[in-house]
């Protein structure tokens, strides 16, 4: 995968996980472009397109758009697997996940995300692993545990 | 200082903005707020802020002003900084960047953190947006986490590998002990993820490819591996709509179609598998088309034994007739990439294919298409193209253009009888004509010419379809070249495959001379319109009328236009007697191939010599101008130009010209005895004018470009350059004289002396008038021999006479480009 991007109908984004390098400035562009041509298409419409030299796959949840970049060789349907995997883990996490809670939870998304996929490569298809995972990283969070490096002060 | 508002806060405030302004203005308060606390370098705060400068920063404002502050996050001890610092990193950072060099040590001493959440977050990090240089520095780190018992590290350690390898494939080989045992691993996240790194390695070099075919036996394990998922029973944990893991078992699969594509043995090893899989998989839900799908790819592209591959197509068959759009859309992909190899087994499935033409989704639509024209063949060509051509009728715009061109090849290669092949070229110039590629006129005007006995009826059909409508410019282009040739036929009503229609000689004029006068009409269309009605000139007898519309166009603003028009009233005027043989039939012409049109124009350029004998006899120059030069240059390092003088008698064919080139001596007496008749060949309109090929001047240029020899007092005189076929040593220069000024220059006469070394032979001009204000060029042809091919110099002498007075001019032409002489 080469990116993800996930945006609300009116075109605003949510969330954007990049995995090939690109300028700031080239990121917002093709964001821009990309957006617009998908909230273009019709309801009816395949999942895949297209784009420049890209393969997209996307869906929509409700007000939420879910679409990833995948290379050439990438499976588009498991991708739409991969795309409804992470929804439903979102939607565990959160209880009833909407879009509301990814605007104001939005590190919380990348977490997961980053629990999930790494380097744009699924790292863990057990749904229980990578929630569990996410839970036990945020009690290290919320005890507020200082954490000594190995380096012992007598 | 009060305690920065809280994440949660801002994002509520920043959300009730009513406008972009209001917007703009908040996150303007709130960044200034952010960088004064960064400047106290306040440690309690600063995972707050930045967190809240990545939300801003997903607004789309900037904030780069928070990349050290990621930093001096990841740093921390405190794991709530480190998690925000990276993912500020991850999205603040990109390896364009120096500061994120910095990040090394902090990742290189989280890598070997206590906490395996920590050391998760640097794998994450370093996996997702870690440079070369990075890479390099800690891929030793990733390869040992790599080797742990840690399922949780070791996973993630496998997907960092794999992208340190694509950014220094060199340390792939550090790698390879590191997976001798990963396969056997029970936990998925790492089976997965394995795979993927096995996967990337394999593709990247064939001698690791080699090795795990070989060496590590890598495929039974992989069987193995498949057949457990496949037969185990139900496992909560990995189980999606009643199939076991299917992420894995489609990355497995993708891992088998690398070990077995161009691998007898590991193909048969995977045989009973991928049969086994391809049979088994639930079909109801898009999991199990997921895998089957990629079950059909792995399949195809091994060598599979043909009851497998059969298998995969009527797979593929059966997900064309599936309601989901996307099954249907990867099915016509798949069938794409197998038509070539298995193009019966595709061609049963055709009618399924012709259907997807109907289909609402563009690229659906567009993959239909694609494959319909792999499929079409010598017995269903007719089917296929009614379907086609309907297709193109109602196609979105940006389809036609390679629809048109699709039936055109189609129907080249396949069409049951001539008739059949025009009728659907008509059809398509009458439907999409405006979509059709440029190089169609050329080769349809071809196509046409070589079907004989076609003539009339395709002269009758385009006449009928250029009344209905002029607006589509290949249409009306190849309608005007055929009326032009064939308006003879039809003006006799000598149709005989369809009932002939009666029309005068009037009608058609009518015709030709409003595409001239429309708006709609290009220059280009213009000047096929032209030529036309001259050809009729020996074709009709209402020769008086064309000869108006052509004296009239003679003063046309479009210089085109113009110059065809004064050349056509030249022909009227004084070559009378030329006039028929020149615009006689066009004959048969050579098949070309894709070039079209610069074939056609050699063609003519061949059979132009045996026209030649009537070409008019140009102005003749006086011999004793050879001499002027002379006196004028004085020094020995220069030979006077020979020029030719006009035969009066017929001349012969064009290969004599190199053989005048040869006689000619360089001794710098007068004026040589007239050598054998030279034929000239007249500067390049007529041929123009013949062939009616617009892009025939563009042939001409070739490599080298052309120059300006002379600007002065209004007169500027440009050379164009070519190579003379068969003799590389002859440069053929045109010269192309203008005059800017306000009056004509008449008597106009150019002369060229080049070094001994050289010869040099000056053909005679178009006219001896350049007409004022840029109306028209003349132009000269100047063959040059350059054997010893020095850089080539010349000497031009021009004299003409403007309002009255005489004018001459001497110049040195040395800006010639070294293409022209090496």
């Amino acid at each position: 995968m080469q990116f993800m991007l996930l945006f609300s109908r009116q075109g605003k984004l949510r969330l954007q996980k990049w995995y090939v390098p690109l300028s700031d400035k080239e990121r917002k562009k093709i964001s821009r472009d990309l957006v617009q041509t998908i909230l273009a298409r019709k309801p009816k419409m395949c999942s895949f397109l297209e784009w420049r030299d890209l393969k997209i796959v996307y869906k929509r949840y409700a007000s939420l758009y879910f679409c990833c970049a995948v290379e050439d060789q990438d499976n588009e349907l498991i991708t739409l697997e991969i795309i409804h995997r992470y929804v439903e883990l979102l939607d565990k996490y959160f209880g009833s996940v909407c879009e509301l809670d990814i605007i104001f939870n939005f590190e919380k998304a990348y977490f997961i995300l980053d629990e999930f996929l790494l380097g744009g490569e699924a790292q863990e298809t057990s749904k229980k692993n990578v929630l569990k995972a996410i839970e036990q990283a945020d009690l290290l969070q919320e005890v507020r545990i200082f954490l000594y490096h190995q380096i012992h002060l007598l | 200082m009060p305690a920065p508002i809280r994440l949660r806060e801002l994002i509520r405030t920043i959300r009730t903005a009513r406008t972009q302004a209001e917007e703009r203005e908040m996150i303007q308060k709130e960044c200034a707020a952010i960088r004064s606390s960064f400047r106290e370098e306040d440690n309690t705060y600063r995972c707050r802020n930045v967190a809240k400068l990545l939300y801003m920063h997903m607004l789309g404002y900037p904030a780069h002003f928070g990349q050290l502050e990621c930093l001096k996050l990841i740093a921390s001890q405190k794991f709530t900084d480190k998690r925000i610092g990276y993912l500020g990193a991850m999205l603040l950072l990109d390896e364009r960047q120096d500061v994120h060099l910095l990040m090394t040590n902090c990742i290189k001493n989280d890598l070997n953190h206590s906490t395996q959440y920590v050391q998760g977050l640097a794998l994450c990090t370093l996996g997702c947006m870690g440079s070369s240089e990075m890479c390099r520095d800690l891929a030793g780190e990733v390869e040992k986490l790599l080797k742990t018992s840690n399922s949780y590290l070791r996973k993630k350690a496998a997907l960092c590998a794999v992208h340190v390898i694509r950014k220094v494939p060199e340390l792939m080989e550090m790698f390879l002990p590191a997976t001798k045992n990963l396969l056997s691993e029970k936990n998925h996240g790492v089976l997965h993820t394995s795979v993927v790194l096995l996967t990337e390695m394999c593709e990247r070099s064939p001698d690791m490819l080699a090795h795990f075919r070989k060496n590590e036996k890598l495929v039974p394990q992989l069987v193995r591996i498949l057949k457990n998922l496949i037969m185990s029973g139900y496992s909560p944990e990995h189980d999606v709509s009643g199939i076991s893991d299917p992420f894995l078992q489609v990355r497995i699969l993708r891992l088998l179609r690398i070990l077995g594509r161009s691998d007898d043995d590991s193909s048969e090893a995977m045989n009973d598998i991928l049969a086994q899989v391809a049979t088994n998989t639930e079909t109801s839900k898009n999991v199990g088309n997921a895998i089957l799908y990629e079950t059909v790819l792995t399949i195809m592209d091994i060598k599979s034994e043909s009851g497998l591959r059969v298998l995969a197509i009527n797979i593929l068959g059966r997900f064309l007739l599936n309601n989901d759009k996307n099954i249907r859309y990867v099915a016509l992909t798949s069938l794409l990439k197998t038509v070539q190899t298995d193009h019966n087994a595709v061609q049963r499935h055709r009618s399924t294919i012709v259907d997807c033409l109907k289909d609402l989704d563009v690229s659906i639509k567009r993959r239909a298409m694609e494959l319909s024209f792999a499929l079409v063949n010598g017995n269903n060509i007719r089917g296929m193209m009614k379907e086609l051509l309907y297709f193109l009728d109602s196609c979105d715009p940006e389809f036609k253009a390679d629809c048109a061109s699709g039936v055109f090849l189609a129907a080249e290669k396949y069409a049951p009888s001539k008739r059949w092949h025009i009728d659907t070229i008509m059809r398509v110039l009458t439907t999409a004509g405006s979509y059709v590629r440029d190089d169609s006129v050329p080769n349809l005007i071809q196509l046409i010419t070589n079907s004989v006995e076609m003539h009339a009826y395709t002269v009758q059909r385009l006449y009928k379809a250029l009344l209905d409508d002029i607006s589509q410019q290949p249409l009306v282009q190849v309608a005007s070249w055929c009326i032009g040739e064939y308006g003879d036929l039809l003006v006799s009503g000598q149709c005989e495959e369809e009932e002939p229609i009666q029309v005068t000689e009037d009608e058609v004029l009518d015709v030709l001379e409003g595409l001239l006068v429309s708006n709609l009409s290009t220059p280009v269309t213009r000047g096929y319109s032209l030529t036309a009605i001259m050809k009729l000139s020996t074709r009709f007898t209402s020769v008086n009328r064309i000869k108006k519309v052509v004296s009239i166009y003679g003063s046309s603003i479009d210089v085109e236009l113009q110059q065809r028009a004064v050349e056509y009233n030249a022909l009227f005027k004084k070559y009378d007697h030329m006039r028929p043989a020149l615009l006689e039939r066009m004959p048969i012409m050579e098949k070309s191939a894709s070039n079209g049109p610069t074939e056609i124009v050699q063609t003519n350029g061949e059979t132009e010599p045996s026209v030649e004998p009537k070409h008019p006899p140009p102005v003749t120059q006086p011999a004793n101008q050879a001499n002027d030069l002379l006196d004028l240059l004085g020094g020995n390092d220069v030979v006077p130009v020979i020029q030719t003088t006009m035969p009066t008698k017929p001349a012969s064919a064009g290969g004599e010209l190199l053989d005048l080139l040869g006689d000619l001596s360089l001794s710098g007496g007068p004026a040589p005895a007239p050598a054998p008749s030279v034929p000239t060949s007249q500067p390049p309109f007529l041929l123009d004018g013949l062939s009616s090929q617009p892009l025939f001047n563009d042939i001409a240029a070739a490599a080298i470009p052309p120059m300006t020899a002379y600007n002065k007092n209004g007169l500027k005189i440009d050379f164009t350059f070519e190579r003379a076929n068969p003799n590389p040593n002859i440069a053929v220069i045109t010269i192309h004289a203008s005059n800017s000024t306000e009056a004509d220059m008449t008597d106009f006469v150019f002369q060229a002396a080049v070094p001994k070394t050289f010869q040099l032979q000056l053909l005679s001009p178009s006219s001896n008038v350049v007409p004022a204000l840029n109306q028209g060029t003349v132009t000269q042809v100047i063959r040059v021999l350059n054997p010893q091919k020095q850089q080539l110099r010349m000497r031009i002498k021009l004299t003409y006479t403007l309002k009255g007075s005489p004018v001459q001019d001497l110049a040195e032409v040395n800006n010639f480009p070294p293409q022209s002489w090496q």
